[in-house]
């Protein structure tokens, strides 16, 4: 597989109209060969291609219009206009649960085996307590070999009450009873685990439609893998048909998925994704940001949410600030060691890559091994300047490095190497704070 | 009509059993009457012998990369049909084409499987999670015992919440051997464990699950990497097989899987899950084509029975 496979849309789109160039002003056909590569882009992201192609149509109009036609940068303009659609067509209001209605309250979790229904379950219940609400796990999954159990032994680490359902109870009855009990145990909110089937097997639709004329829920979400295909579309669409459901909850976009099917369910059933699952832990689930999701189908990653998760694990306060002077580019080689050691906190910087759809694949940052022993080199080296070089990196000249490097038992050359990397990562800073995440190019990522 | 690649427990005939028409069709109406129409028919395509144009290759696109069989794979494919349309007078020769060229993509060198000298067969299986790992690792000890062989199982997905207990109901629905320990303990001792048990009891197959986990993050395929090191310094050869499970349902992904679990484990077969779906899984056919892993499996559903080993023609002829 190319590396152009993977190239992201900004490169591609400025490829096609460097191309174009000195051939005086933008044609329409000029437009539409740009239109092609966003067509590529989206259908490599696994939007449906019946989707993809309402969607080149509907934008073309807004293409062929005079910001891009008399731009001079005609390719950043069709991302602007591709990027403003997707996050609107996938926004519309941040919807919450839905948790009106009967008393108690009941969600629904429905979707294809392996989606990981049973484990959102878990990750809600942690949700609902944060907002003072006592959840109530129902295991309604009778099929699949332990998946009771699984439920129960969530339910104890979280040391939320589990409904004792077993295997012989019929799913329906199970949603019944708990309904009751719930009320014993003083919860409010039901969440039901129902068993993973196929959106064709008529026998177990019916039973989820059973399910929910039993408990009337307040919400049906439908659980689905980032990583779904083709098949996102006619998943969604039965699964909306038989129960209208109120909403989607995307799984696995820990991965380096770029989560097309997040389009595709949005425009077949024109529910709300509520939230996504971020990784095995029990608290790890996020609100669903339209606008991340965007750049992410378009392959071009998204600092924001890398600046996010380093909120999360550094302590707020030192982000904020340091999101401030990276915006004024006032990045230190302070902040630079800072950084390191955040990063080192947060996991590999290869799985922070990871992180940046599309970049995981770039075969320069493929086999990218994060040494440990680089980290405490970067750290020496740091730690042996004085504040003022750390400050002002252009200060470090010849001798300079020379003491540096012994005072941090490293060679003149490792030096040389850290303070490419820095000014490297400094150049990306500054284009970031210009032009956003897309003047982010391939192979920008200098660590 | 519904499309599905495959039926389950069911003959689907081979070769150019699939030109008449009248049995093909009968036998997909017979097992589809609860489907959906969901997809195009190809026959719907090829009907009243179409001239090859653009709409016709447009329609085919459309076919192809809705199988998931990507954007790349598509476009070589209808490039190198286009290229020959001279010679291709009707869609009965473009269906035959389309066939060979896919074919030809899905059998790559299969690497000869590795000898075994001594002790039992060893089969690591992994993936991501919720693929069917385990599901399919209870369908192939029923498929070994059924052969007369002697199956134990390693559990050594620690991690998952009931893992082991899931497992445990697949060993006994295959009547087999299970070795685990306790939640959360160390996998690779599992493992090197089942091995252990295999040769101390006389075990002609042992099949190690695993947790599921992201291609993404390092450190967990690290720790798959010390499973297989703990099963080999215990059997030299072994593993022999490392089973990559796929799930039809993932798109473009399941590459992305492919390359980075090769590239960690060197993987020796794929089983590809969840044809049973309206998925086609058409991710497969570059997967076998730029990586060179055979695939060896397919599951068509949650019992027991409902694993089938791989032949590309008959794949094939389902899919088109
Ligand atoms: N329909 C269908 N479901 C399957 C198939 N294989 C596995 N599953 C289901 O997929 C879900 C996840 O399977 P499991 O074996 O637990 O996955 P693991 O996490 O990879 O071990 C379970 O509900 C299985 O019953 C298949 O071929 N067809
Ligand atoms: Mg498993």
């Amino acid at each position: 597989m190319g590396v152009i496979m993977f190239d992201n849309l900004s490169d591609r789109l400025d490829a096609v109209f460097k191309k174009l160039k000195g051939h005086g002003k933008l044609t329409e056909k000029n437009i539409e060969e740009g239109l092609k590569e966003v067509r590529m882009a989206l259908l490599e992201a696994d939007v449906h291609y019946k989707v993809v192609k309402k969607f080149v149509a509907d934008i073309k109009e807004r293409a062929l219009g005079q910001e891009v036609m008399e731009s001079l940068t005609p390719g950043q303009q069709v991302i602007k206009i591709v990027d403003q659609e997707l996050t609107e067509l996938m926004g519309g209001r941040l919807e919450n649960l839905n948790l009106s209605g009967s008393h108690p309250a009941s969600i629904m979790l429905v979707g294809l085996q392996g989606s990981g229904k049973t484990t959102t379950a878990g990750k809600l219940a942690v949700y609902l307590r944060k907002q003072g609400r006592k959840p109530y796990l129902v295991p309604a999954d009778i099929y699949r070999p332990a998946a009771i159990d699984q439920l129960n032994k969530l339910g104890d680490q979280l040391g939320v009450p589990v409904f004792p359902s077993n295997p012989e109870i019929d799913p329906v009855k199970i949603c019944q009873q708990a309904r009751t009990t719930a009320h014993r145990e003083l919860c409010d909110t039901l969440l039901i685990d129902t068993a993973g089937r196929l959106h064709i097997d008529e026998e177990l639709m019916t039973e989820l439609c059973r399910i929910k004329d039993a408990v009337k829920p307040s919400d049906i979400l439908l659980v689905a893998d980032a990583m779904t295909g083709q098949d996102a579309v006619n998943i969604a669409e039965s699964f909306n048909n038989t129960l209208n459901i109120g909403g989607v909850i995307l799984t696995k976009m820990d991965g380096d998925a770029r989560g097309g099917a997040a389009l595709s369910i949005k425009s077949v059933t024109d529910k709300p994704i509520k939230f996504i699952g971020v990784g095995e832990k029990l608290s790890d689930l996020e609100p669903f940001h339209p606008d991340r999701m965007s750049s992410r189908i378009l392959g071009m990653g998204d600092v924001l949410t890398m600046i996010e998760k380093a909120q999360t694990i550094v302590d707020e306060k030192k982000a904020v600030e340091l999101e401030k002077r990276l915006r004024k580019n006032e990045f230190t080689l302070e902040d630079f060691r800072d950084q390191m050691v955040q990063i080192r906190k947060m996991g590999s910087i290869s799985e922070l890559i990871n992180m940046i759809p599309g970049m995981g694949k770039i075969k320069q940052l493929k086999n990218l091994e994060v040494d440990e022993n680089e980290f405490i080199k970067i750290e020496a080296i740091i730690n042996s300047m004085t504040p003022q070089e750390r400050h002002q990196h252009t200060l470090i000249k010849g001798s300079r490095r020379k003491r540096i490097a012994k005072g941090s038992g490293t060679s003149v050359q490792d030096i040389n190497n850290l303070l490419k990397n820095y000014t490297q990562v400094v150049k990306m800073m500054k284009k970031i704070n210009k032009g956003g995440m897309r003047e982010l190019g391939q192979g920008m990522l200098p660590f | 009509m519904a499309f599905t690649w495959f039926q389950k427990n069911e003959e689907v005939k081979e070769g150019g059993q699939e030109k008449s028409t009248g049995f093909f069709n009968r036998l997909k109406k017979g097992l589809s009457k609860t489907r959906k129409v969901l997809s195009t028919d190809i026959n719907d395509l090829f009907a009243g012998n179409r001239k090859i144009d653009d709409e016709l290759l447009e329609e085919l696109e459309e076919l192809l990369i809705t199988s998931d069989m990507g954007v790349r794979t598509t476009m070589d494919l209808i490039e190198s049909i286009s290229k020959k349309s001279s010679e291709i007078s009707g869609a009965d020769q473009l269906k035959k084409a389309l066939k060979e060229n896919i074919l030809a993509l899905l059998n790559s060198e299969k690497p000869c499987p590795q000898k075994i000298t001594t002790g039992p067969l060893v089969i690591m299986v992994i993936g991501v999670n919720g693929v069917g790992k385990t599901t399919t690792i209870g369908k192939l000890a029923a498929k070994f015992v059924a052969s007369g062989e002697k199956v134990i199982i390693a559990a050594a997905d620690t991690f998952r919440a009931a893992a082991v207990e899931q497992l445990a109901i697949w060993a006994q629905r295959a009547g087999v051997e299970i070795v685990k320990h306790k939640d959360m303990s160390d996998p690779a001792a599992v493992a090197y464990d089942g091995i252990q048990a295999a040769l101390a009891r006389g075990a002609d197959v042992v099949l190690v699950d695993t947790a599921g986990r992201l291609h993404t993050k390092k450190n967990l395929m690290e720790e798959l990497k010390k499973i297989k090191r703990a099963i080999s310094k215990k059997l030299p050869e072994a593993p022999h097989e490392i089973l990559l499970v796929l799930d039809a349902t993932t798109g473009q992904n399941a590459l992305s899987q492919a390359e980075l679990f090769n590239d960690a484990l060197d993987v020796t077969g794929i089983a590809l899950t969840k044809l049973d779906g309206t998925a086609k899984g058409g991710i497969v056919v570059s997967i076998c084509s730029t990586l060179e892993i055979p695939l060896k499996y397919i599951g068509i559903g949650e019992k027991i029975e409902d694993l089938q080993e791989f032949d590309s023609v008959r794949f094939v002829n389902a899919l088109l």
